[in-house]
């Protein structure tokens, strides 16, 4: 058994209570939350404002952020995990929550993350919602979702983390249903509310099972003994939590609101549905290394839905022609990247990390990037009535390439250093996992491709009145800071920095020794690239681009038009049925036990009908019947004397 | 002297008065009638305080003589308040109150 080799690797949680500046860590979460509260309760005499307060909040805590950052590293490595207990939460017979926050190298680069890449989308939104009259609203819900967020990353117990993951669930919901006139709009949002419901159901149990097992739901009491529970109770746990992970995370089988979920204002895909909150998942699963190190089976379970997920994301992403739904099938397609990097073990879990990181800069800078071809094309998401826009879009189209190259992991650019150590280890683990870490590769170069080749290339398909426009500064300067962090995120590995940094957290794997050099895989991948940029220039970009997506087209694009069917299986396998169920129990109610009821008393009814007629207001009739009944009172009486 | 002759004549005049409420259709007449029932009754009653030779009988039927009275007087006005209104009084013409 591998397992055992690395088990001495699995790092416990130990923690050192928070001192100096580490006691302020509740105030960045507490800023963000503030902001909420402030524009969401203030009303309409915070309009004038509440964007610029919305942005304040975000940036003090990206700064507060950065500050801890420093005094982390400036602390020895393995006493770089920080506890603050604020208050009991919970307490109950037995049952005792705190509520603590968990400051450790991984929930640092989350809170870089999660507040660095948030207020660059929040400056942006001041310029993207400029003309809503809700643009207040939209940022009080973005301040609840970092705060929410925040308290994720930063729980130090599976339930602080459950507040936390509901709390960015309602966010979401919130923003997917933002323009609440529209009807799609308003259905993606309960989509993605119901599909998320599942995978907490999972989170739930999980949390239940690992208080049932160990007593504790605190990572650092459950790291302490995770290893001596049974493998059953282990796999269980591991499953359990691979399923809120899906939910969260929009892996299959629970992917299909995420494209829906493209209804939301742009700055919204970008930041929750890019960059930080479908990354929830993956963080359940790297925080939760003690309990999948010790359940193979629940980790292999983690490769398969990363592995099947990427490679559906990305064959969705070549067949929509909306640029945000290709982008949302590539933000599926790459968490399955790092998805299938945390169910590598402690050999990934750093790369999924890495990656995560990389996929935050690169993916929100494209989706910033797709809200200003909007902005520029009337709010038309349609990438077939787009064309030649890089004349007319100079910046937009360059910090696009940039992060454009990162996805497609172009040389040099963040995203080639994060997927080809994913792929690497991918294949140092399973041949099978490494070609299809590597497919999935080719084929996001070939969808990228076709997205740039679409938008800022070809022929000019605009409609006539539409003049396109680059965007204010308020929104290119932080698409500018992205696309640089999109070219240098790569610079995080650099001597393996990342690994070494979470090393305390994850464990650090010995180094597994590959049949092949690592540069032939790297080649390998390069070269998978370009045959898939190269395929894309051929098949998109020599042809002219019919404005109305043509119809006659093969199976396999109808199929990736209609997200490989997801949506159907869902309704075939779960809605109809359910459908039925329900409305059998309507009918047996209805019928049977309302039936059984309302018979009884119709039948009474229908004999006091009768009996009332009796009551006929004849007074010699009532004379009648007082006799009669005299008359047999005294023949009873009779009856009885004489026998 | 023997009981029965009595007692035979109160059944025959309850009986007769029972038959006077059911056919009737006058309210005088079954008012007359019901008075009859009464009377027949209170015979009945001084017969059996004849037979049994103490007051019980007699002071019971004082009683329904004191009852009797007090019900002609109401009922006789509600008679002829009936007939004043309606210009009949039938007991089948007085049938409102019903279901």
């Amino acid at each position: 058994m591998t397992f055992l080799a690395i088990e001495p690797h699995v790092p416990v949680v130990e923690t050192a209570a928070a001192g100096g500046v580490f006691s302020l860590l509740w105030v960045i979460i507490a800023i963000p939350a503030l902001g909420a509260a402030i524009l969401l309760l203030g009303g309409r005499r915070t309009d004038a404002w509440g964007h610029l307060l919305g942005c304040a909040t975000v940036v003090a805590s990206f700064l507060i952020s950065l500050i801890m950052f420093v005094a982390l590293l400036g602390r020895t490595e393995d006493d770089r995990s920080v506890s603050q207990h604020l208050y009991t939460w919970i307490e109950a017979g037995s049952f005792k929550v705190d509520a603590a926050i968990l400051y450790d190298p991984l929930s640092a680069l989350f809170l870089l993350l999660i507040t660095g890449v948030g207020a660059l989308i929040h400056i942006y939104s001041i310029g993207y919602m400029a003309d809503d009259l809700r643009r207040r609203r939209f940022f009080g819900y973005m301040n609840l979702f970092i705060a929410a967020m925040l308290i994720l990353v930063m729980a130090d117990s599976y339930l602080g983390v459950f507040l936390g993951w509901e709390g960015v669930g309602l966010a979401s919901y919130l923003l997917i249903g933002f323009f609440q006139h529209k009807p799609s709009a308003a259905a993606a949002a309960k989509k993605a509310f119901v599909v998320n419901r599942v995978g907490d159901m999972g989170m739930a149990l999980a949390i239940m099972l690992s208080f049932a097992t160990f007593g504790t739901t605190a990572f650092t009491g459950i790291s302490a003994v995770a290893g001596q529970a049974s493998d059953g109770v282990l796999t269980a746990l591991g499953l359990l939590l691979l399923l809120g992970a899906c939910g969260k995370s929009a892996q299959v089988p629970l992917q299909s609101w995420l494209l829906d979920a493209m209804e939301g204002p742009t700055p919204v895909s970008a930041l929750i549905h890019a960059a930080t909150m479908v990354t929830a998942g993956v963080y359940l699963i790297v925080r939760s290394n003690f309990i999948f190190e010790n359940a193979p089976v629940a980790q292999t379970a983690v490769v398969i839905v990363g592995a099947v997920t990427l490679v559906w994301g990305a064959i969705i992403g070549c067949a929509k022609d909306d640029i945000k739904k290709v982008l949302a099938g590539s933000t599926m397609s790459q968490i399955g990247y790092m998805m299938l990097a945390a169910g590598l073990g402690v050999a990934g879990y750093a790369f999924a990390i890495f990656h995560l990181l990389t996929h935050g800069f690169f993916k929100a800078n494209m989706f910033l990037g797709a809200g200003s071809v909007m902005h520029a094309m009337d709010d038309d998401v349609e990438m077939r009535h787009y064309g030649a826009l890089q004349k007319v879009l100079p910046v937009t189209f360059l910090t696009f390439a940039m992060g454009y190259l990162a996805i497609i992991g172009f040389p040099g650019f963040s995203g080639f250093w994060s997927k080809d150590k994913i792929i690497e280890t991918a294949f140092a683990d399973n041949l099978v996992v490494g070609l299809t870490a590597l497919l999935g590769a080719g084929i996001t170069a070939f969808y990228m491709t076709r997205l740039m080749l679409l938008t800022f290339f070809t022929d000019k398909r605009w409609e006539k009145d539409v003049h396109p426009h680059e965007s204010p500064k308020v929104m290119t300067y932080p698409l500018v800071a992205l696309a640089a962090l999109s070219m240098l995120g790569g610079f995080l590995l650099l001597g393996n920095w990342i690994v070494e940094f979470l090393s305390p957290v994850v464990g650090q794997a010995e180094h597994e020794v590959l049949a092949v050099q690592p540069i032939v895989i790297t080649l390998i991948v390069t070269l998978v690239v370009l045959v898939g940029v190269v395929s894309a220039l051929l098949l998109v970009g020599r042809n002219d681009v019919p404005r109305v997506a043509p119809q006659s087209v093969s199976i396999f694009t109808k199929a990736a038009r209609a997200d490989l069917y997801g949506d159907a299986i869902n309704e075939a396998a779960f809605m109809r049925p359910g459908d039925r169920f329900v409305t059998g129990l309507g009918t047996f109610d209805g019928a049977g036990i309302d039936g059984t009821v309302n018979a009884t008393a119709a039948t009474f009814a229908g004999m006091s009908g009768r009996m009332r007629r009796w009551q006929n207001g004849f007074v010699r009739s009532y004379a009648l019947s007082l006799f009669a009944g005299a008359l047999i009172v005294v023949l009873a009486m009779l009856a009885v004397n004489l026998a | 002297m023997s009981a029965t002759p009595f007692i035979v004549l109160s059944a025959i005049l309850f009986t007769i008065g029972c038959v006077g409420v059911l056919t009737r259709r006058n309210a005088i007449v079954v008012f007359m009638c019901i008075e009859l029932m009464l009377n027949a009754s209170n015979l009945a009653l001084i017969t059996f305080a004849r037979v049994h030779g103490n007051l019980d009988g007699q002071i019971a039927a004082f009683f329904v003589m004191v009852v009797a009275a007090a019900e002609v007087v109401v009922g006789l006005a509600i008679i002829m308040t009936i007939f004043r209104t309606r210009r009949t009084a039938s007991v089948d013409d007085a049938s409102l109150l019903k279901y």
